[in-house]
């Protein structure tokens, strides 16, 4: 196997010690095959054991090891070393503050994703001896694109809008939303809008595009969020402008009411 | 023991030189101040229409100047750039489902940009161009 001198670029910031973050330069001899993963492993295991940084599953799966790599959101074990040239700048994940090291505070994230309520609020509930909630096909795939989503938060470093406006709900918490509103069995859209079709919801999203070019689950929450805007558009206009226009909780239960047929 | 997170601002007014793909969407948004700009003109015009021949004589003469030409030509880029973006979001914000399968995104963009050259040329055959 062919060996590869890596010059690597890490930020560090040592919460006990430090008011500010710092670069730390390590040269690592790594096969040419490598990921950046494994050479921030050889780093920890070889040359600096105090390094942090999170990682499980090192085949992009859990979307535990997002990082800025030259600038990039990128899960650090898809980042092929073979891409990159000289020294690869190793940052933590942009907009979110750093516990240490490469580890950043998911705490915003997982509120956020509270908030847009991502599980199957069912339209009726029915007792388990009426069996199963079925669903064709067709139906699975109005959803199934958006339900790929592993939490890695790759889409949030990259939307420059919640950087600048934290409070933004954000892509990925968003297009969770989407993809349950999608969903025949679930009938939570109006509680759902409550939180989407606000200022901090989809009408912050201004489609940069970012978050799907970065998205390593090619999920496109672009696409989502801008999909939620036409709904909500939709909702307002029937609630303001059509005569007996119902408030936005009645339209998106008449809708759900609908897609049974 | 106690938590002390860095926290890292993202820079106000210089953000979008960080990446291409922000250069890119801040030009895509950088289009709408020549596309307002031309729609003030378009309000001019009719004002000077209203206020009777002469005005209207010297608004179409001040359209002739290189100044102004030179502004129509970037409003015109600027639109047609604005207008492209528009369209291939489309597919994006209108995906069409039939069955299990969704009609491909070019598709979808593409029918936009036949209804747009469409449109022009209807535009244009009523303006009396052919």
């Amino acid at each position: 196997m062919k060996e590869r001198t890596v010059q690597l670029e890490v930020l560090r910031y040592n919460p006990d010690t430090d008011t500010e973050a710092h670069f730390q330069r390590y040269e690592v001899v790594c096969q040419e095959e490598w990921v950046v993963l494994d050479a921030l492993n050889k780093v920890k295991a070889d040359i600096d054991p105090t390094l942090n940084y999170r990682w499980s599953c090192h085949m992009a799966v859990c979307g535990s090891c997002g990082m800025m790599i030259n600038g990039e959101p990128k899960l650090s074990c898809h980042a092929f070393l073979r891409d990159y040239e000289g020294v690869i700048r190793v940052e933590p994940l942009a907009h979110f503050p750093i516990e240490r090291d490469l580890v950043t505070a998911p705490d915003d994230f997982m509120e956020k994703l509270k908030r847009v309520k991502p599980y199957i609020i069912p339209k009726e509930k029915k007792p388990i001896s009426e069996g199963e909630y079925k669903q064709t096909p067709a139906q699975l795939m109005k959803f199934r694109q958006y339900s790929m989503c592993i939490n890695c938060m790759l889409c949030y470093a990259a939307c420059p809008q919640y950087g600048l406006t934290p409070s933004f709900i954000g892509p990925a918490a968003l297009t969770l939303a989407h993809r349950y509103n999608q969903d025949s069995r679930d009938g939570g859209r109006a509680e759902r809008q409550e939180v989407v079709a606000t200022h901090e919801g989809v009408w912050e999203c201004t489609f940069v595009g970012a978050c799907s070019e970065v998205c390593p689950a090619h999920v496109d929450p672009a696409s989502a969020l801008q999909q939620m805007k036409i709904t909500s558009s939709l909702d307002w206009i029937v609630e303001h402008l059509m005569p007996g226009g119902k408030s936005a909780r009645d339209t998106a239960s008449r809708e759900d009411a609908g897609d049974i047929s | 023991m106690s938590r002390k997170p860095l926290v890292r601002e993202c820079p106000p007014t210089t953000w979008y030189f960080r990446q291409p793909r922000y250069m890119r969407y801040m030009s895509r948004e950088i289009t709408s101040i020549f596309v307002g700009a031309y729609c003030v003109l378009l309000v001019v015009g009719l004002q000077r229409l209203a206020d009777g021949p002469t005005a209207w004589e010297g608004f179409l003469l001040a359209l002739q100047s290189p100044a102004s030409i030179v502004f129509q030509i970037l409003a015109f880029v600027a639109a047609v750039y604005h207008a492209a973006t528009w369209f291939n979001a489309t597919q994006k914000a209108m995906p069409l489902q039939i069955g299990e399968g969704f009609v491909p995104g070019n598709l979808i963009s593409g029918a936009h940009y036949a209804a747009w050259a469409v449109l022009s040329l209807i535009v244009l055959i009523l303006a009396g161009v052919f």
